[in-house]
């Protein structure tokens, strides 16, 4: 038995403030109550100070690449968990383009049993929607559900054929899963290496505009409507996507979308040539990356999402025309969204809701904290002082943008099933 | 003195009185093109080499024959990105060039930033002969110096920059350079080589203003540059050569809109009868060939700086001429 005690506890799923203990027993939650309440049956429990923290349900990450199988010396399944443990998810979503792609159940299952002996925090796949992410043919969507799949997306390449979507979709409205979608149009992207603006002109840079993005997502919620399956819209960048997601969740149409942490702090003003600054989507204008923010706040954005996506140092070592697109991102999210917090233009509650209850309802699950829940906390302080250095990150590599960057609150214990997978 | 300017990455982070400050060290070298004995001993025993990871025939050649000038010794890397094709990396490249000891690496790249990122992780002084479609530091300070000789100012000139500005490092290091002197500009070509933004370049608060049509754009003009259309670098669909030559070739007429005795600049290499028609570009008003001499003055004075042995200035004529 593990017994949470002194914090404050915030529950986006019944809107719950306040101070309340919280008793772990197994691999559940076996109790909820206010302070001292819980004492009588927590004899023997041990016990986790949690004074002056907040005490929220389990953080879920919709979106990261894990490198396992087949990119190892970037990461692997083990340090990419501790990494996502150290920054307070309980369970991540890794995307299926490893080598092999995660198309079909073998593969499926493989990450699950070497996730089963060495991951850190719970590992919910991402299959491929076709085969290889080739974007041609069907992969294997049923049997990759049954082996324990939670949505299908082509990421890092968009599903390009607007007929393949369609059967996608169609299939898995019945099988009743999300199909998540990079958006992107190929052509205007044309070998683009960050966002067109003033910034890509000044570097000499190729830079793709952010109709690039918009116009995959206006082709996908169409798509979506004709199929009615839920769509997901993976590591939204642009302010007239976001335009798009409204109106049509406006229209009670099953569409979501998540941003990242980098694309509403940074803006293509702070690339120079530092490729760690590049990833795809690129970072975009300052006046998307204020409407990126508005959305986190109005609801419009359902779920925070790294899109950790690690590198080792050789490949990013580069040209910036040549470096691999992707940031790191486990370990600085939730201190990202606090600086959204401290500067008054999120709330608390909101914030914990895009890490846990949000991304949990675009994969239909629930998350709350009451009895008999499933025992994933993530514990948090709103005012821990400490700077992140990509060297000491648990991450085998080193590609983020925020390495140096100073915060104010931090992940300081993340609970899964029942037991401290990490203590600050 | 001698390491003030540290590496030359671009022009965009120079003040303008370190740009005068090198064009008057590069006039001083210009005296030394026109003498009959035109090798100096002052960078002797040091080694300036030049990495070109793109072709390029003038400016590799042009800095070859600087240092050459200054008595110095050169390494010649011609990578054109052969090493990347076995598979080595720029930096790999770079590192195994800087283990043979250079006082100066030379180098251009079709990647932007290339320079930028090879400086980061070197301590001996880089010089960008171009990079991508970033900058190209030493074109802007050899057109600078023309215009200088020729107008005998910088400031306020209204400078047309015709052509493919969008691709093209010449221009951003043009309008780098000569914003931080008043000049205003006046940019046409085709519309999608002229993106809106382009105007937000140069220092801030420049006067910079696009237009289509060639007409307009020659309008009082004092400095015209044209760019090479430089097909090699597109990667959308290109305009039809025809079209290009209808609406932006410089011809004898069009130049007749701008002001009298406007100068003509190009930085080669030129295409006759694309970009400009040859009775401009042998015409007087044409700094052609001027812009291609005055390189080498701008070059030795550019490497005197960074790797000279601390002068502030070349030195004796008569000392110069040391046996070699």
């Amino acid at each position: 038995m593990l017994l949470i005690s002194n914090g404050r506890l915030l529950d986006p799923a019944s809107g719950t403030d306040a101070p309340r203990d919280i008793l772990l027993d197994g691999d559940r939650i076996a109790g909820v109550a206010p302070r001292g309440e819980l004492a009588a049956r927590a004899k023997g429990a041990e016990i986790f100070d949690a004074a002056n923290f907040v005490v929220a349900p389990g953080f879920i990450d919709l979106h990261c690449h894990l490198r396992e199988p087949g990119g190892e010396s970037s990461e692997t399944i083990e340090s990419g968990t501790r990494a996502a443990a150290r920054g307070g998810f309980t369970a991540v979503c890794p995307m299926p383009n490893t080598r092999p792609v995660n198309d079909n159940a073998s593969v499926t299952r493989a990450i699950l049993e070497r996730a089963g002996a060495v991951s850190s925090v719970r590992v919910w796949p991402i299959g491929a929607a076709s085969q290889g992410s080739k974007g041609e043919a069907l992969s294997e969507i049923a049997a990759m559900k049954q082996a324990g799949i939670v949505a299908v997306s082509d990421d890092g390449r968009p599903i390009a054929n607007a007929k393949l979507l369609r059967q996608v979709m169609d299939y898995c409205r019945a099988l009743d899963l999300p199909v998540i979608d990079h958006c992107e149009d190929s052509s205007l992207f044309a070998g683009a290496v960050m966002r067109e603006g003033k910034q890509s002109v000044r570097l000499g840079l190729r830079g793709m505009p952010a109709a690039t993005e918009s116009l995959a997502v206006a082709r996908d919620v169409q798509v979506g409507e004709l199929t009615n399956c839920r769509l997901h819209i993976a590591h939204l960048s642009a302010r007239a996507s976001l335009d798009l997601v409204r109106a049509a969740k406006a229209k009670g149409l099953a569409v979501t979308c998540e941003v990242t942490p980098h694309h509403f702090t940074l803006t293509d003003e702070d690339v120079q040539y530092d490729t760690r600054y590049k990833m795809n989507p690129p970072l975009a204008s300052p006046e998307d990356r204020d409407a990126l923010i508005a959305g986190l706040a109005d609801g419009t954005v359902d779920a925070i999402a790294t899109d950790h996506a690690p590198h080792e140092p050789a490949l990013k070592d580069v040209e910036f025309d040549r470096a691999p697109f992707g940031v790191t991102g486990f370990e600085t999210a939730l201190a990202l969204g606090l600086e959204l917090e401290q500067a008054g233009k999120i709330s608390l509650l909101r914030l914990v809701e895009l890490f846990t209850s949000g991304p949990a309802r675009v994969l239909g699950m629930k998350r709350r904290v009451a009895e008999n829940e499933p025992g994933d906390l993530t514990i948090f302080s709103t005012s821990h002082p400490w700077t992140f250095h990509a060297q000491e990150s648990a991450s085998k590599s080193r590609n983020s943008p925020f390495d140096g960057r100073s915060f104010c609150g931090a992940p300081m214990a993340t609970i899964v099933a029942g037991r401290i997978a990490y203590r600050r | 003195m001698s390491h003030r300017f540290g590496h030359m990455l671009g022009i965009e982070p120079l003040s303008a009185e370190e740009i005068v400050f090198l064009l008057d060290q590069a006039k001083l070298f210009q005296e030394i093109q026109r003498h009959p004995l035109k090798k100096l001993a002052t960078l002797r025993g040091k080694t300036v080499a030049l990495a070109f990871f793109e072709a390029s025939t003038r400016t590799r050649i042009s800095f070859a024959t600087a240092a050459s000038r200054l008595g110095a010794d050169q390494m010649n890397l011609q990578a054109e990105s052969s090493s990347l094709k076995k598979g080595e990396s720029l930096l790999d490249t770079i590192r195994t060039l800087d283990a043979m000891k250079p006082d100066c690496i030379v180098m251009r790249h079709n990647s932007s930033g290339a320079a930028d990122f090879v400086a980061r992780h070197l301590a001996v002084p880089v010089i960008n002969a171009g990079d991508g479609t970033h900058e190209h530091p030493t074109q802007a300070l050899l057109d600078a110096l023309t215009i200088r000789d020729r107008r005998g100012t910088l400031e306020n000139l209204n400078v047309t920059i015709l052509g493919d500005i969008l691709h093209s490092r010449v221009a951003r290091s043009n309008m780098h350079l000569l914003s931080k002197f008043g000049c205003r500009f006046t940019l046409c070509g085709p519309a999608m080589w002229v993106p809106r933004e382009i105007e937000s370049l140069g220092s801030a608060g420049a006067s910079i203003r696009r237009v289509t049509r060639i007409a307009e754009a020659l309008d009082g003009a004092d400095v015209v540059l044209t760019l090479r259309v430089q097909q090699e670098r597109l990667h959308e669909p290109a305009l039809p050569l025809e079209e290009y030559i209808l609406q932006y070739q410089l011809t004898p007429e069009r130049l007749l809109l701008a002001r009298p005795a406007a100068l003509v600049l190009h930085p080669g290499p030129m295409v006759r009868g694309l970009e400009i028609d040859p009775a401009v570009a042998d015409g007087p008003q044409s700094c052609v060939l001027e812009q291609v001499t005055n390189g080498l003055a701008v070059r030795m004075a550019l490497l005197f700086l960074l790797i000279g042995s601390g002068a502030d200035t070349p030195p004796e004529k008569d000392s110069s001429h040391a046996p070699d």
